[in-house]
């Protein structure tokens, strides 16, 4: 149905928002069970549509289909926990779903009217199960904003978009405000850029608005490459529509008639559900020609990345979409100023458009409620790496890291010790823990080395080598280098080749200076802003791991045991009880030892497989500086850099 | 072409430019779909991307006669559609195995492990990255993050996606696909 | 090398400029640089508004309008302005009123010496043997910023060497990925034969696939040759080949001079830009052991004999108009790749190097008793292009090639040094006779503008009996490049179009694509003409490329100067090429000047080794042959 004025945006709503109410927890006697089921990318990939498609066979089968609702809905969060379904009323949680549950749970929830214990979320600590989501810590702690509709709605149908006030600030916004009045707006809520350089987004509205040049562009940059980053993604996949309508405010106001959408290729669900949002703005008449009646005209197109980390950003992007090399360019003239075919274009982050809506509901005001005196407002982040609960979060502006990785996130898994957590992907820094109480915004994570980047945290525990981690880094950036400027294409190759020696046990102390000359000169020399934050994660850890650095140059050994060839495999002779099984697992034959004495590893026979390790009754086997070799179940033997002969059959 | 030189002109590039005289039916269908995929995108400026994922999908890879075949029909200049080939990861231009591997070397699959999975698949396949096995069965490859990294560490084998795998368990999955290939033969 | 300085002769506005007129006024601000402050033009970059005010900041990748792409990074400069990073690339960096700007702090110096030394660190460093050694712009920044160590060594790529072709050698191992040779040949020349291929460390400026340049669409004019700031590009030498025929005494070995040589040798030996150094030039050819010194000129007056035939025979006749000239090689094989329908258009006359060849193998082998299997032509070009024109199966008989060999303006001067010959205390001599025997018209053909000045001067005369003054040139909607005029020839005004650079060539020729009539058109390859060809002298010790790029103006009017100070500036008039017609070719057009000084053109595709369409094309007959872009 065509939607012509607020009128008939105000209909859909009253028409699906009892279905939305129900949803956030009121019983409103509907008479109707919805359920759920998380197509976000991780669940998507653990089978979530399976469910899906159980689900609804079922139903089928049970003649359950008029009072049982069966739906889509955006992630969670909770990856960990996935694959995801929700039944509501009651809001109630399940997690870790498999298709093979599914009859189970229809069975004995929808049938008998009883929950399912086992497939509920299980507290940690207590142990206790916990059936609605609203007692769950990790979604207590967060103050999911951005992330409103993400679990709430089907992504795929743009009624329920509606029903949750969508495209409301649209119509308000061109029926009834000035393109003026509407910058002021953003800029007086202190919206900073999300991509990650924080720039005020109040003020790149105004700049391009300013130009005299026509037409205008308005691009979203959804070229999400940070590893380990994921928000961009949840939000195009639980809430594609917020961009679009962002994307159509934008336009507005700046005066454009065409959008962009640049998104990477490596997201296919995102694709989907972009295709299908537009498709459906199409139809209803808020996307084409001559929105709500007026002379607006305004329309989208979705552009695919094709693997280049770099088109992340603003100029190679723009260089992407007009179908060439992604290869940055020197600024000024800014986007603003010459975008796409050279003419004014506005590109803002996916999550700062997912804002917007949201602002210019509720209001400058109360979005200055969040966040810290230069930072205001909530941020998605991602969390990662060596935590428990890897997945989503959103939380305002301000909040500590403390608060991230302990709170919420639930801590190092194993018992582990924290060493650092990684802010901001290949451009960030490492913290250490003596800066975890810190409020999160720009400015303070930059004080400390490091930058808030689009989001993503990757945490990180002392089986982590600090120094492996840079060079992994390293050869994440030195790969995706445009080459276009010396400094990145052959320094950051030279900084990798260092640091590669280092690892290897080849560095010498002077390594170490030239690393951190050569790291700030390609700062200051590089063209973009891969090139100029690439050496960040070299920078950050020699100042706050300096001592790793010097242990695997001075001393030749890695103290995390992760470097191959700079850690040894020793008998603890305290443990040992010569019971033999060491060397009979040797391929190498480099235990020898007899009945009632230790037994002795020749380091220059071993290795490093750890066959011995696995073997040993005693755990009486170790790694050189003492520490105790452990294997990781889940995830093979050691965290870190691999080698060919250290594959053991466990 | 002409001799040019005052010696014999040797294949420099060494890649072999000797087609069939005739193209088969086959291509010749491919090549009607990559002339429709043309005529559909060239209304859009800045269409050259989008155009090369369409013929990566109809051909499986892009060889040098298809981006020749593009470049003369779109105007552009050959040596901007291979300089646009070769600057992104996911057009290729060898033929892939029946099975992609992908292993996801992003942050939080790595800091899990993903290395070693690397190394496995390595050593058993007994192919580099990039490269495809002899029976043309399996490429094997790195990938970015992508996005799952509840999951970590991920592998993907062409669009099915395994997570939290251990290295000693990654052979047994590609064994699953060689198995899949013996009952189908 | 002594930087050449630019000459004080006359200026005669014949070559035309390469760029806007500089004389347009511009407002201007005021910035301050390293504590002075000075004036400069809005919408200059920092690294233009220093230059005016004497300050050279070093640059590599910068080519002004051509490459502005700030990518080496070695002309950072400190900028102090509110929310910009304080490093900033000059030569992309605006220059606005109230900027302060710092070239040579202390940070600035560090940082750009690091940029060299990763430069370096990934050059093969073989100064000694190279051919750019001592003209290397590289080496000559890196010996300015007194680089002593290279402290990040690594990796250095071994790439193919691809020297197998006869016109330009490609080495990827002393690549900087400044960019340029992409730049002229896609702005300039728009060829676009080379982009940027891979990514990151592997990045590579190369054709399509990495071919060799005769594989692919090139048209071997050097321009990219020209634009290397390293020996990455260069021409292929035959200076052994030279030798080896001067040595051997069963051979006689003749020379012949294009006419812009006598102007850009000189460079090469220290002397100012426009210095004219004919008389050096023959005396070091004879000393190198020639048997004769001829003059390329000689065949120019040839040319305009045979040409100004043609012409008025299509204007009588009303067909293949416009008549485009074909004495550039470069040009002739752009038309033979992208605008194949207007072979027919071109003139049938070979290159004046190629007629100078044919007829040495016959006329004056018969004149003077020698064997023509004896003799070896030797051409020295200002160009790379004609290595490959020489080497076209139309150029010569079963029996023997036209031109043997081609050298450049270069490959030349690395002879006469290896002989140990001291160029500046040479005497002046003359070229021999008969074939050494040149009008100005002959000279001028070295310049754009010249050919259709010198062939016009002749068609004048021949239908009005009167001779002509130089002709005003109107420019053409602004564009140096491309230009038009009218003249009268026998009552009737015929339009005429001049275009240098394969640029302006291809919008002269889409122009007459969309219908445009004009009779005859003179189009070089090179911009300039040929004292911009690939085969001259290049500066490697200049701070600012494009600079040097303007000194083909200073070439030019020194063609203008000899062709003023000669006594004969007709071809018409020349006795020689009388005499030639008379004792030999009969008449212009004859059965025999056809047979010697007149060749044919083949269609080259824009993909040479992909065959899509045509009879026998592998998609003939199967799928859709419509190979213009699909609109």
């Amino acid at each position: 149905m065509k939607i012509e004025n607020i009128g008939d945006l105000k209909a859909l709503k009253e028409k699906h928002y009892p279905l939305i109410k129900q949803r956030l927890g009121h019983r409103n006697g509907l008479g109707l069970t919805q359920i759920m089921v998380c197509s976000g990318s991780s669940c998507v990939s653990t089978e979530s549509q399976a469910i899906l498609r159980e689900l609804e066979r079922e139903l089928d089968e049970h003649g359950l289909n008029e009072n049982v609702r069966v739906m889509k809905t955006g992630c969670l969060g909770f990856c960990q926990h996935g694959p995801v379904v929700m039944v509501h009323p009651g809001e109630i949680f399940y997690c870790r779903v498999k298709p093979e549950d599914v009859k189970e749970l229809v069975q004995t929830h929808l049938l008998e009217g009883r929950l399912v214990e086992r497939m509920l979320y299980q507290e940690d600590l207590t142990g206790k199960r916990i059936p609605s989501i609203n007692d769950i810590h990790f979604f207590k702690a967060q103050e999911r904003i951005v992330l409103q509709n993400c679990g709430v709605i089907n992504p795929e149908d743009i009624e329920e978009y509606i029903a949750r006030d969508g495209y409301h600030t649209l119509a308000d916004a061109i029926l009834n405000k000035r393109p003026g009045e509407i910058i002021d707006i953003i800029s007086k809520s202190g919206l900073r850029g999300r991509g990650g350089a924080g720039f005020p987004t109040g003020k790149k509205w105004e700049m391009t608005a300013a130009q005299d040049v026509t037409p205008k562009y308005v691009v979203c940059n959804a070229d999400e490459g940070d590893p380990g980053a994921f928000m961009d993604r949840s939000i195009l996949e639980g809430d594609p529509h917020s961009v679009l309508e962002a994307m159509a405010i934008a336009a507005y106001c700046i005066g454009a008639n065409q959008g962009y959408i640049y998104v990477r290729a490596e997201y296919p669900v995102a694709v989907e559900r972009l295709e299908i949002a537009i498709g459906q703005a199409r139809e209803t008449g808020l996307l084409g020609k001559g929105l709500l009646g007026t002379l607006f005209n305004f329309d989208i197109e979705l552009r695919l990345g094709a693997g280049a980390f770099v088109c992340g950003e603003e100029t190679a992007l723009l260089h992407s979409i007009m179908g060439a090399r992604g290869e940055p360019r020197p600024r000024p003239p800014y986007p603003a100023q010459e975008g796409v075919w050279g003419k004014p274009t506005l590109i803002n982050n996916v999550e700062t458009y997912a804002n917007i809506p949201i602002i210019l509901r509720r209001g400058w005001e109360w979005y200055q409620g969040y966040g810290t005196a230069t930072t205001k407002g909530t941020k998605v982040f991602s969390l990662a790496g060596k935590i428990k609960n890897t997945g989503l979060i959103e939380v305002p502006m301000g909040t500590s890291l403390r608060t991230i990785v302990f709170d919420i996130g639930g801590g190092i898994p194993g018992g582990k010790k924290f060493k650092a957590i990684q802010t901001g992907g290949p451009s960030g820094g490492c913290i250490p823990e003596k800066f975890l109480d810190r409020p999160i915004d720009y400015e303070s994570l930059k004080e400390i080395g490091s930058i808030m980047g689009s989001g993503g945290m990757i945490v990180i525990s002392e089986d982590n080598c600090m120094v492996d981690l840079a060079r992994f880094y390293l050869e994440f950036t030195q790969d995706e280098s445009c080459g276009r400027c010396t400094p990145c294409r052959v320094g950051t190759k030279r900084l990798l080749e260092i640091l590669k020696r280092i690892t290897e046990g080849h560095g010498e102390m002077e390594d170490l200076d030239i690393l951190e000359r050569l790291s700030l000169d390609i700062r200051d020399a590089s063209l973009c802003g891969l090139g100029q934050t690439a050496p960040n994660p070299v920078l950050s850890t020699l100042s706050y791991f300096r001592d790793e650095y010097i242990a695997h140059v001075r001393n030749k050994t890695c103290p995390a045991g992760v470097c191959k060839g700079l850690f040894s495999y020793q008998v603890d002779e305290e443990k040992c009880i010569a019971c033999g099984l060491c060397a009979k697992a040797c391929a190498a034959g480099a235990i020898s030892g007899a009945p009632k004495q230790p037994y002795r590893i020749d380091p220059a026979k071993c290795v490093k497989c750890a066959a011995c390790v696995a073997k040993c009754p005693k755990e009486a086997i170790v790694k050189g500086s003492d520490k105790e070799a452990k294997i990781n179940e889940n995830a093979g033997i050691f965290s870190g850099t691999g080698s060919q002969e250290s594959r053991a059959a466990l | 072409m002409s001799d040019f030189i005052n010696e014999e002109h040797e294949n420099i590039t060494g890649i072999e430019k000797q087609a069939p005289d005739r193209i088969t039916d086959k291509e010749r269908n491919r090549y009607r779909d990559l002339d429709n995929v043309i005529k559909e995108y060239i209304k859009k400026p800045g269409h050259l991307i989008g155009i090369l994922h369409k013929a990566q999908e109809i051909f499986g890879y892009l060889p040098e006669e298809v981006q020749t075949y593009i470049a003369s029909k779109t105007g552009i200049p050959v040596s901007e559609v291979n300089g646009v080939v070769t600057f992104y990861s996911l057009f290729s231009t060898e033929p892939k195995g029946k099975y992609e591997i992908k292993v996801c070397l992003g942050t939080a699959c790595y800091v899990k492990g993903a290395q070693e999975i690397m190394d496995t698949l390595k050593e058993n396949l007994k192919i580099d990255e990039e490269e495809t096995t002899q029976d043309k069965l399996f490429t094997l490859k790195s990938t970015r993050c992508i996005g799952s990294c509840g999951l970590a560490p991920v592998l993907l084998a062409n669009e099915d996606v395994y997570g939290e795998i251990a290295a000693k368990d990654v052979m047994k999955i590609v064994r699953e696909y060689q198995k899949g290939e013996k009952i189908e033969n | 090398m002594k930087t050449p300085e630019f000459s004080a002769g006359p200026v005669v506005r014949r070559a035309g400029q390469l760029y806007d007129n500089p004389e347009k006024k511009a407002e201007k601000i005021r910035l301050t640089i390293d504590g002075r402050e000075i004036e400069a033009d809005k919408g200059m970059n920092v690294l233009e508004a220093a230059h005016a005010a004497g300050i050279e900041i070093p640059s590599l990748c910068y080519l002004r309008h051509i490459n502005e792409i700030g990518s080496c990074r070695v002309c950072l400069v400190e900028v102090e302005i509110k929310g910009a990073r304080v490093l900033q690339a000059s030569c992309a960096f605006p220059a606005t009123e109230g900027l302060v700007v710092h070239t040579s702090s202390a940070r600035v110096r560090r940082v750009r010496k690091t940029m060299v030394e990763l430069l370096l660190s990934d050059h093969h460093r073989e100064c000694t043997t190279c051919i750019r050694n001592l003209n290397c712009e590289l080496q000559n920044i890196a010996d300015n910023l007194g680089i002593r160590n290279i402290k990040y060594t690594g990796e250095m790529k071994q790439l193919p060497i691809h020297n197998k072709n006869s016109f330009i050698v490609r080495d990827y191992n002393k690549c900087i990925k400044c960019r340029r040779c992409e730049a002229i040949c896609s702005k300039v020349q728009e060829v676009n034969v080379y982009s940027a291929i891979n990514r990151g460390y592997d990045t590579v400026i190369a054709p399509a696939f990495m071919q060799d340049l005769s594989q692919v669409a090139c048209i071997t004019c050097g321009q990219c040759v020209i634009a290397c700031p390293t020996a990455s590009l260069t021409e292929k030498e035959c200076i052994d080949s030279v030798w080896e025929a001067l040595e051997d005494p069963d051979k006689y070995v003749i020379v012949q001079t294009a006419p812009s040589i006598q102007v850009t040798l000189g460079e090469l030996f220290g002397y100012e830009v426009g210095t004219v150094v004919t008389g050096k030039l023959v005396a070091a050819l004879r000393r190198l052991g020639f048997y004769k010194v001829f003059s390329t000129d000689f065949t120019a007056d040839l040319t305009i004999m045979e040409e100004a035939h043609e012409l008025l025979e299509r204007l009588e006749r009303g067909y293949k108009l416009p008549l485009l000239s074909s004495c550039s090689p470069g040009w002739v094989k752009f038309a033979e790749h992208f605008y194949p329908e207007y072979l027919e258009n071109l003139s049938t006359c070979k290159s004046p190097h190629e007629m100078f060849g044919a007829l040495t193998k016959t006329y004056f082998a018969g004149k003077q008793g020698l064997d023509p299997e004896k003799i070896v032509v030797v051409a020295i070009m200002p160009c790379t292009a004609k290595k490959f024109e020489a080497s076209r199966p139309e150029m010569g008989t079963s029996k023997f090639k036209d031109v043997d060999w081609v050298i450049t303006t270069r490959e030349l001067a690395r002879m006469i040094r290896q002989a140990g010959i001291n160029f500046r205390d040479l005497p002046d001599e003359d070229y021999d006779t008969p074939m050494g025997i040149a009008s100005g018209a002959g000279a001028i053909f070295g310049s754009t503008g010249g050919v259709i000045e010198a062939a016009v001067r002749t068609a004048y005369y021949l239908t009005s009996g009167r001779e002509m003054d130089v002709l005003d040139y109107e420019e053409l909607r602004g564009f140096s490049g491309l230009k038009e005029a009218w003249v009268e020839l026998k009552g009737r005004r015929i339009k005429v179009a001049i275009a240098h650079g394969t640029g302006n060539a291809r919008k002269l020729m889409d122009r007459l694509r969309a219908g445009e009539q004009f009779d005859y058109a003179e189009i070089m390859a090179c911009p300039g003409g040929c004292v911009g060809g690939g085969g001259q002298p290049i500066f490697g010790t200049r701070e600012h490329k494009e600079i040097s790029l303007d000194y083909r103006h200073n070439r030019a009017d020194a063609l203008d100067r000899i062709d003023y100070s000669k006594k004969l500036r007709r071809a018409h008039e020349n006795p020689a090429v009388k005499k030639i017609y008379e004792e030999f070719l009969g008449r212009p057009l004859s059965d025999m000047s056809k047979k010697l000084l007149h060749t044919y053109f083949t269609p080259r595709g824009e993909s040479p080794g992909f065959d899509f369409g045509g009879e026998k094309g592998r998609f003939a007959g199967h799928v859709e042959e419509n190979l213009h872009p699909v609109t």
